[in-house]
């Protein structure tokens, strides 16, 4: 089956005011399937919310795409003319942000805006899209929905208003979602019930979603493969289980050791070691090495790292590749 | 005198350092009106409990739970409305002018975002100086000393003295907030989300930094966090906040080995790692919808609306938090009888 989504050996830059382009995002490749969910992974600055607008062409002025291909369901997306972008966003492919506070338009009722969206992209009379809109509220599971169709953006809770997000993000049955960290800005308990959400639509819809997230909790949960990005750089990607439960680059590695897991039950005695760290930071733009961008943070940095340019992402016969040139040894 | 005060380490002692007793903190909303009573977000709702020096109280709770009203309170930045805040042999929450400034240098607080919380026109020399030029502590060549001193203890270099936060990152930014929090050798220092704005690999290079000022100068924390497994990596004692109240609270071994009160339970499965354990308790006690609104709540358990355990009783009396097994305290009304119900879950967790 085709990929939804493919993105190939993607390139993007900031141009600096002297002319000089600055790499934000390197030679990035990966696809997405019909019914799948791929998960970005990465620390801020890493360029995962950056590959999200670069997808959707909403790239801030000055950012560039500078080579690569992005495939929409068999159509170029980066050589789509305006008129076309508009109607694929929102209806072929649509984006679901991080803030719900103010992803939303204060001065419309939730129901004017999702009806919005079906009037456009459906050409949906006033009635039929009321009467849809009123479908989708009832789907992504807001309490008395033929009330709240009516009501504004401030009169709703964080979760309320993510819903609506993701109503409004699902009412033209797009090929392609992508989830900005959905979750980020929400308390635990409705973060799971969000998470829960989107798969049980994901079921019915057949949506392909890219999911933005730096929480492995859920990747493990709803993505069926990962991508894990490092300073613009894609330095392993892989089936989701494979890359949690056996991760080769040492950043992943490192990524998994830092955060505090859960223990409950028989596990949960005995006093907690100390985390393990990355040492420092994300290098910031402009400041990356053309040699393994992880170098100057990994301990198991060698002769062969310094000498030699940014490692090849290797597949192993799995699907698993991963950018690093110790991962044998490191692993 | 930094230096023999890192050689030494301290340990965790029974001395109780802060006391707190029925704190409450009530603020008016709305207009008032003639022949009706106010209307009031009970933010903070008869809370009490009792920090060990040398230890970290972990409060987990979801947004407008007061967990951050809390503590607040405790260091007096918002008025108490009663309640009693014993912080070694005083009442802080009596205190007042000269007083309460002199006591303030014994607590302090890291807050959650270390780009709004820090001067953005003043050097971090200077910003980290301040509280010691406030607290009039030591003399004036001594707290240059001091400065470079605390800047080596959190991980930043000397030169950083001269630099402004703009031109550090989160994880940087967070240690000049704790350098500053340092300064005047507080007894207490609230960690409020101080954690939460950073990204995992600068979380655990902050997180060890806790720990590790902590073991040196024999620190107590009050940690407040929404990430439960944060709070079991770094707290000793764990209470679970609710609408204004405490719904549970135990030492961390007996919490984790198994929660009692159903919110906490729900809580739990959210974080819970991913497997058949997660499923089952998620589709157990995951609570469905948001936390209601603080302002004039109902008689009754206030997790009454979610829990999915609820009986009429809880509606109408409001469950008291009593002493059980393990060093634990909660507050549910039907808490013998989920127990009978909890067999499967018992048997995954155990």
């Amino acid at each position: 089956m085709a990929p939804v989504l493919s993105v190939e050996s993607l390139n993007v830059g900031l141009r600096a005011t002297n002319g000089v382009t600055i790499p934000v995002l390197e030679n990035l490749s990966f696809s997405v399937e019909q019914g799948k969910t791929i998960a970005l992974v990465g620390e801020s600055g890493c360029g995962k919310s950056m590959t999200a607008l670069a997808i959707m062409r909403l790239l801030p002025e000055a950012f560039v795409v500078s080579s690569g291909q992005i495939m929409l369901d068999g159509e170029d997306v980066l050589a789509a003319p305006m008129p076309r972008l508009r109607s694929l966003r929102g209806n072929r492919m649509s984006m679901i942000f991080q803030e719900p506070m103010t992803a939303l338009n204060p001065l419309y009722t939730v129901g004017d805006q999702i009806a919005e969206v079906l009037r456009l992209h459906r050409g949906l009379g006033r009635k039929d899209a009321a009467e849809q809109t009123l479908a989708l509220l009832k789907a992504v599971q807001i309490p008395a929905a033929a009330e709240r169709i009516n009501a504004y953006p401030h009169q709703m809770s964080g979760g309320m208003r993510q819903r609506v997000m993701i109503a409004m993000a699902l009412a033209c049955k797009p090929k392609l979602l992508i989830a900005d960290e959905p979750t980020t800005a929400l308390d635990v308990t409705v973060q799971a019930q969000i998470f829960d959400l989107l798969s049980r639509l994901q079921d019915q819809t057949e949506t392909a979603i890219v999911l933005i997230t730096h929480d492995l909790g859920a990747v493990s949960e709803l993505a069926d493969d990962v991508a894990v990005l490092y300073a613009g750089r894609c330095i392993e990607r892989g089936r989701a289980h494979e890359v949690i439960e056996r991760p080769r680059h040492p950043y992943t590695r490192g990524l998994m050791a830092c955060v505090p897991h859960l223990r409950l039950g028989g596990e949960a005695s005995g006093a907690p070691a100390d985390l393990d760290e990355i040492p420092r930071m994300v290098p910031p733009l402009g400041e990356r090495d053309a040699a393994c961008a992880f170098l100057p943070r990994c301990v198991f940095a060698d002769e062969i790292c310094r000498s030699q340019l940014q490692p090849p992402l290797q597949a192993d016969d799995g699907g698993h590749c991963v950018s690093c040139w110790r991962w044998k040894e490191v692993a | 005198m930094m230096s023999d005060r890192c050689a030494s380490r301290v340990e965790a002692s029974s001395e109780v350092l802060l006391d707190v007793g029925d704190l409450v903190v009530h603020f008016p909303v709305g207009r008032k009106r003639p022949f009706r009573p106010q209307s009031k977000v009970h933010a903070v709702d008869g809370v009490g409990f009792s920090i060990r020096r040398g230890t970290t109280f972990g409060i987990v709770g979801e947004s407008g739970s007061g967990k951050s009203t809390t503590a607040q309170a405790i260091l007096r930045l918002v008025p108490v409305t009663s309640g009693r805040v014993q912080f070694r042999n005083e009442n802080i929450a009596a205190l007042g002018g000269e007083a309460l400034r002199r006591t303030r240098r014994h607590f302090q607080i890291v807050f959650q975002d270390p780009f709004s919380s820090l001067d953005p026109r003043r050097r971090v020399g200077d910003l980290i100086r301040e509280p010691l030029d406030l607290l009039d502590i030591g003399d004036r060549s001594d707290r240059d000393e001091r400065v470079r001193s605390l800047l080596g203890e959190v991980g930043l270099p000397p030169q950083a003295a001269g630099l402004f936060p703009h031109q550090f990152s989160g994880g940087q930014r967070q240690r000049v907030c704790i350098a500053r929090a340092l300064a005047p050798e507080p007894d207490l220092i609230v960690c409020d989300e101080a954690v939460s704005a950073l990204d995992v690999a600068i979380q655990a290079q902050i997180l060890n930094l806790l720990k590790k000022l902590q073991r040196d100068r024999g620190l107590t924390y009050i940690f407040i966090s929404h990430d439960l497994g944060v709070i079991q990596h770094f707290c000793d004692e764990i209470a679970v906040m609710y609408l204004g109240k405490i719904v549970e609270q135990a030492p961390r071994a007996t919490f984790f080995a198994r929660p009692r009160h159903p919110y906490s339970w729900s809580l739990v499965a959210a974080a819970a790692p991913p497997g058949p354990v997660r499923d089952a308790l998620k589709q157990r006690y995951l609570v469905k919808g948001d936390p209601p609104s603080p302002v004039d709540p109902p008689p009754g358990c206030r997790f009454a609306q979610r829990c999915p355990f609820v009986v009429d009783r809880c509606r109408e009396v409001l469950p008291a938090l009593e002493s059980i097994d393990g060093g634990a305290r909660v507050a549910c009304h039907r808490i013998n009888e989920i127990e009978a119900m909890d067999l499967v879950t018992r048997a995954d967790t155990a």
